[in-house]
């Protein structure tokens, strides 16, 4: 009996995401990449939490964090309550973060997913925006142990996304936390660039027997940075729960790290002594106020979603879920995918989703390039589906030209003329070659009319190598069996 | 309104990361409770027909465009700095 026969997982998850304004959530201090800028060059009286200084409220980090509750399908508070949330840590200068608490900025939404179970739906408890913290750097030197501080990532825009615990499997979560990702990336709203840091997740885990209602004591997981260590570290807490209620214990409510090298996740602290936030209304801002105007002009402005999108590509172009969904992954990579369709009015999308997610992929990842700035243009592609559909070259040639197009920049029409790569689908051009090699192979003949029929693919081999590989395959193989079955 | 216990006292002093006396304890216990009774008093106003507020002021967004400007410098952040280091403030060891 494996864990999931025996126990239900109840999981939730609490996405932290960077928002890409220019400044920072509550002064004008620029919004740095974090793993190219200098340490403390984006930083000021008021993100250095120095005394006398007020915040104000960044309205582009609103309006992306509208555009992502309104993505989600929930409900925008016309009025919500920026709260400050009291802890003494030395990534926090002011000695509390401003969060919302109480009255957030918008509830109840839903996001979609698709599993091997079907599709699903999780729900959003909240979307609420805050201030991220600066980062801190442990040094243990000759002058002993201590630790450094870089602000520069203080104050930047966060959103915090919180789902109900309404993902029971290791497969929801990671679908949860990439449709997520792509959603926030198709608003542009954050880069999705998850090796800088831009997303980060919690997760919380318990356990119930399965048909059981009652939910388990539930361990947090913080701090995770990766797909990888979202599905490892949540895995590996199932798995401990599950050992521990097998032995008749109780799984202790805790708030856990995840150490990546050793694949296990570590107390960070038990939730007896978790910090005692004290949350109260910020004194120093007025309630955010945002009226119907500005979430119908949000509205107006967003973009067609991942989810949608996928489901289109699935009805409009026949594409299996598993191809839609890779080509909806990125939405540069949605949009040359119909650049291609666009241009290439006779080639079927099946065809071109094959061309765009495995040879221009393949392509992409040697030249180092990602599809926001690709080796060659979706014109450029099409003419070669074109070429190709309509058999002037065949699959193999169409690989090569392929290449060199990206090399030279130059059309799939001028090389395939250049070098002479037509393929050749001539009738009797085809039918003298077939006639030329079975006269020189006399004795294969004799053992294929005696009953060697494998000797067939042989036959065609030495045809195709006559015609250096520019004969349409189709065509040979026909005639070959044609001029084979006369023989016999 | 009862007196604030020793624990509540030590609890509230842990989180503002103070050490107290004995006698400090003792005296805080005094005078919070008596803050507290004071502020109590609010609670002898009834407020059945007023809505809850976290402001005074008109409900109307205070916002700035998203739009950067340099900030300090950081030799200008870290002048204050007891102890820094490679642009940084140097911070007693931070473990979670």
């Amino acid at each position: 009996m494996t864990t999931y026969d025996e126990f239900e997982p109840v999981i939730g998850l609490e996405v932290h995401a960077e928002m890409q304004t220019q400044s920072k959530m509550f002064c004008s201090c620029p919004v740095l990449d974090a793993t190219t800028a200098q340490a403390n060059t984006a930083v000021c009286p008021v993100c250095a939490g120095m005394p006398g200084v007020l915040p104000v409220v960044n309205q582009r980090a609103v309006d992306y964090a509208i555009r992502v509750a309104l993505a989600l399908g929930c409900t925008i508070a016309p009025t919500s309550i920026f709260a400050r949330k009291n802890y003494f840590y030395p990534d926090l200068p002011k000695g509390y973060q401003i969060s919302q608490y109480e009255e957030p900025l918008a509830q109840h939404g839903l996001l979609p997913i698709i599993t091997s179970e079907g599709e699903g739906v999780i729900r959003v408890r909240r979307v609420h925006l805050e201030e991220d913290t600066g980062k801190l750097t442990h040094v243990t030197g000759e002058g002993g142990s201590y630790s450094l501080v870089d602000l520069n990532r203080a104050g930047v825009p966060l959103l915090e996304i919180v789902s109900e615990p309404d993902m029971h499997t290791i497969e929801a979560v990671r679908a949860y936390a990439e449709g997520l990702r792509a959603i926030l990336r198709y608003l542009g709203v954050n880069s999705g660039d998850m090796e800088k840091g831009v997303i980060r997740f919690e997760a919380n885990i318990s356990l119930r027997p399965r048909g059981s209602q009652t939910l388990g004591t539930r361990v947090e997981i913080k701090n995770l940075n990766s797909f990888r260590a979202l599905e490892r570290s949540v895995a590996y807490q199932i798995e401990r729960q599950a050992e521990t209620l097998r032995r008749g214990e109780t799984v202790a409510l805790e708030t856990v790290g995840w150490n990546e090298a050793e694949g296990v996740t570590f107390i960070q602290r038990s939730k007896e002594e978790a910090h005692d936030y004290r949350y109260f209304p910020e004194p120093d801002l007025p309630p955010l106020v945002v009226d119907e105007a500005w979430v119908e002009k949000a509205r107006a402005l967003l973009p067609e979603l991942p989810q949608a999108i996928l489901r289109r590509f699935q009805q409009q172009y026949q594409l299996s879920a598993y191809d839609a969904g890779l080509l909806t992954a990125e939405r540069d990579l949605a949009v040359y995918f119909e650049a291609v369709l666009a241009a290439a009015p006779g080639v079927s999308p099946k065809q071109a989703a094959n061309w765009v997610l495995g040879d221009l992929f393949a392509l992409m990842n040697s030249l180092g390039r990602d599809i926001s700035s690709p080796p060659l243009s979706p014109d450029a592609l099409a003419g070669l589906l074109q070429a190709l559909s309509a058999g002037q070259i065949n699959n193999s040639t169409a690989k090569t030209v392929l290449t060199e197009m990206a090399a030279s920049g130059k059309s799939a029409r001028q090389i395939i003329d250049e070098r002479g790569l037509t393929q050749i689908s001539d009738a009797s051009f085809v039918s003298d070659l077939v006639q030329r090699v079975l006269a020189e192979n006399a004795g294969e003949v004799e053992r294929y009319r005696a009953g060697k029929e494998s000797l067939g693919q042989w036959f065609f081999g030495q045809v195709m190598r006559q015609a250096q590989g520019k004969a349409n395959p189709q065509v040979v193989r026909e005639e070959l069996q044609r001029q084979l079955d006369t023989l016999k | 309104m009862t007196k604030l216990s020793l624990a509540e006292v030590e609890h509230i002093a842990q989180l503002a990361r103070l050490e107290l006396t004995a006698e400090e304890k003792a005296r805080y216990s005094e005078q919070l409770s008596a803050i507290l009774e004071h502020a109590a008093r609010l609670q002898e106003l009834d407020t059945s027909d007023i809505p809850p507020t976290s402001s005074v002021l008109p409900t109307r967004s205070v916002l700035r465009p998203d739009v950067a400007r340099p900030g300090l410098t950081p030799d200008e952040l870290l002048s204050n700095a007891p102890r820094a280091e490679q642009n940084q403030f140097r911070v007693p060891p931070i473990l979670e």
